[in-house]
């Protein structure tokens, strides 16, 4: 399978990634050399195996249910490259 | 020692001792190193330098030790990785989307360190996102390697992602240095700068406020000129930490204490599947240098197998493109980073602020990471991806029922020249083809340099070993140390610039 111009458009796309017209088809390229070096895993029985969730066997830790940290929208804000307030401004979503 | 021209050469261990034993100020050592960092700016090894903050803190490490209340790490200058967050000092994975983002808060092995009373000297560049193997794809432009082949005026990489602290340590322009490593960015550089560099199990360091990559394989660790300068820094970085629910609560051992334990009676196994096709010669001579140096010293060397080795790389570039597409959704253009001007609607603003704000190859593993993720692919890359990660664990945990770590090359070549590898990405990956698997395995691995290159480029050899075993590391590490007596530095060609 190889990786088209229409493929490179829908992938940016679902990657929320603007890619110029003229950067669809050197990337579809690039791709479709990754992804033709990558079907070597084909090659490999997997049947049975379990997929990999973690690599180090420990349970999941579970913290107590308290407010450990708070009272920072003026620490949050300060990286906000448009802000009012202690709200973050975008353009207009719904009309 | 006095004289400030040579503090720079100090190794962390002997800094420490002189620092405590009140032979050196940490002033002075400050001082020396602010200076070394502003004479080598033409390496690029830093994107922040933070010398009123060095000697601040340089400053009141010498109060302390006049008052007797010396920490552990009292008065020690350090650079860090620019992926990890520091309050207040701009942190940008070398990265455009971060270009003003100045955390306010500390990541937890940063303050590890503080609270040892460690001096920082400002943040190192990096390939973006930790995206690379060269440190070329960074925002702030390429590091140079301070070694150079005999008689060749060319600019070599430094290897990354870590590739500006590589090039601050063996360019001694810190005591030592932070990486992280997510498929060999501490090890290869290390292997290609001449200087040691340990990824750690995973879940030894804590990953809270360090920049996101592929989660499930990225760990911090140190890099130094010495093995056992690399021994006390991950002793005071590694912590079991609230605030990342993978780091381990497993105690952390004085791996100095050990590292002269040797490797009698050590069983050492060479994996069959790291002698690759078009392995250049010097590599397999300096593996089996390698080799004959532990048997000398008492090691028993067994010849094992890793059946699917050849298959952990183009398992990670499926695993941490993913993982990476997923952590790098957050830099939206909204909350912080950089904003592209003029959108019309939201997913506008989010479009051209990310297709701006992020790199070449950051686009291209976001856009692989969204692809193999994406509706009826997910089985056939992500899914089976996963299994042969399973599979490539196993093929680890059988072997160490036989032996107790692994001797391998760390990089399959010494340094290459700036723009060499950047044309094909796949080539470029390839760099990593021996410290991948261990990243995908969770395990430790230790790169410590063991020789020359004919041309008199450094080279590396790579330990692996079982899980939460750093200690054992640090003893092989120590003997290749030993027998290779691994002196040569990089001729100082920057500071004529």
């Amino acid at each position: 399978m190889s990786v088209d111009k229409d493929t490179v458009r829908r992938i940016a796309r679902l990657s929320r990634i603007a890619l110029p017209e003229e950067r669809c088809a050197p990337m579809a390229g690039e791709l479709d050399g990754i992804f033709k070096w990558v079907e070597q895993l084909n090659e490999v029985n997997v049947d049975g195996v379990q997929p990999m969730t973690s690599v180090v066997e420990q349970r999941l830790k579970m913290r107590d249910d308290v407010v450990t940290d708070g009272n920072s929208a003026n620490a949050l804000m300060a990286n906000a490259p448009q802000g009012e307030d202690h709200f973050f401004v975008v353009p207009k979503v719904v009309e | 020692m006095s004289l400030p021209s040579s503090l720079t050469d100090f190794s962390l261990a002997e800094a420490r001792d002189a620092v405590h034993a009140k032979k050196v100020s940490s002033k002075e050592l400050a001082t020396a190193f602010v200076k070394a960092i502003a004479d080598a700016r033409p390496l690029n090894a830093f994107v922040t330098e933070t010398p009123e903050k060095a000697l601040e803190m340089a400053v009141a490490s010498d109060v302390r030790i006049a008052h007797g209340e010396a920490r552990p790490l009292e008065g020690l200058p350090l650079a860090i990785k620019d992926l990890f967050c520091t309050k207040g000092v701009k942190t940008t994975a070398g990265s455009h989307i971060l270009g003003n983002f100045i955390p306010p808060y500390e990541s937890t092995v940063t303050q590890n360190l503080w609270d040892a009373g460690a001096v920082m000297l400002g943040k190192t560049n990096m390939d973006e996102f930790a995206m690379g193997s060269s440190n070329e794809t960074s925002y702030h432009g390429p590091v140079f390697n301070p070694w150079r082949a005999r008689n060749s005026n060319q600019n070599l990489v430094p290897g990354g992602s870590s590739g500006g602290s590589a090039a601050a340590v063996a360019g001694n322009l810190c005591l030592a240095a932070t990486g992280t490593d997510t498929g060999g960015s501490i090890r290869q550089p290390a292997a290609v700068t001449g200087t040691v560099g340990i990824k750690p199990t995973y879940g030894r360091c804590s990953r809270w406020g360090i920049v996101a990559f592929a989660s499930s394989l990225d760990q911090a660790g140190p890099m130094t000129r010495t093995v056992r300068d690399s021994a006390i820094l991950l002793k005071h970085m590694a912590s079991v930490d609230p605030k990342d629910s993978t780091s381990v609560d497993v105690p952390v051992p004085d791996y100095e204490a050990d590292l002269e334990r040797g490797v009698k009676g050590l069983r050492i196994g060479i994996p069959k599947e790291y002698r690759i096709d078009g392995m250049p010669p010097e590599i397999e001579q300096l593996w089996q240098k390698g080799i004959d140096w532990l048997k000398a010293q008492g090691a028993e060397i067994v010849d094992v197998s890793l059946p699917h080795t050849k298959y952990a790389l183009p398992t990670y570039y499926i695993v941490a493109p993913a993982e990476a597409s997923s952590n790098l959704a957050r830099y939206d253009g909204v909350r912080y980073g950089h904003r592209a001007e003029g959108a019309e609607d939201i997913v506008d603003l989010y479009e051209k602020s990310r297709a701006e704000g992020f790199g070449k190859e950051v686009q291209r593993r976001i856009m692989i990471g969204t692809y193999v993720l994406s509706s009826g692919y997910y089985d056939a890359y992500y899914a089976r991806a996963q299994k042969i990660r399973t599979l490539i664990l196993r093929d680890f945990t059988e072997v160490y029922e036989k032996v107790d770590v692994l001797l391998t090359p760390a990089t399959p070549g010494p340094a290459f020249g700036i723009g060499e590898k950047t044309a094909d990405p796949v080539s470029m990956y390839l760099n990593d083809v021996f410290t991948v698997t261990v990243n995908l395995a969770g395990l430790p691995g230790i790169a410590v340099p063991a020789g020359l290159t004919e041309n008199g480029l450094p080279l590396g050899l790579q330990f692996i070993g079982k899980a939460f075993d750093e200690a054992t590391l640090f003893r092989a590490a120590r003997a290749i140390e030993t027998a290779a007596n691994f002196t040569a530095k990089p001729a100082h060609w920057w500071r004529a610039a």
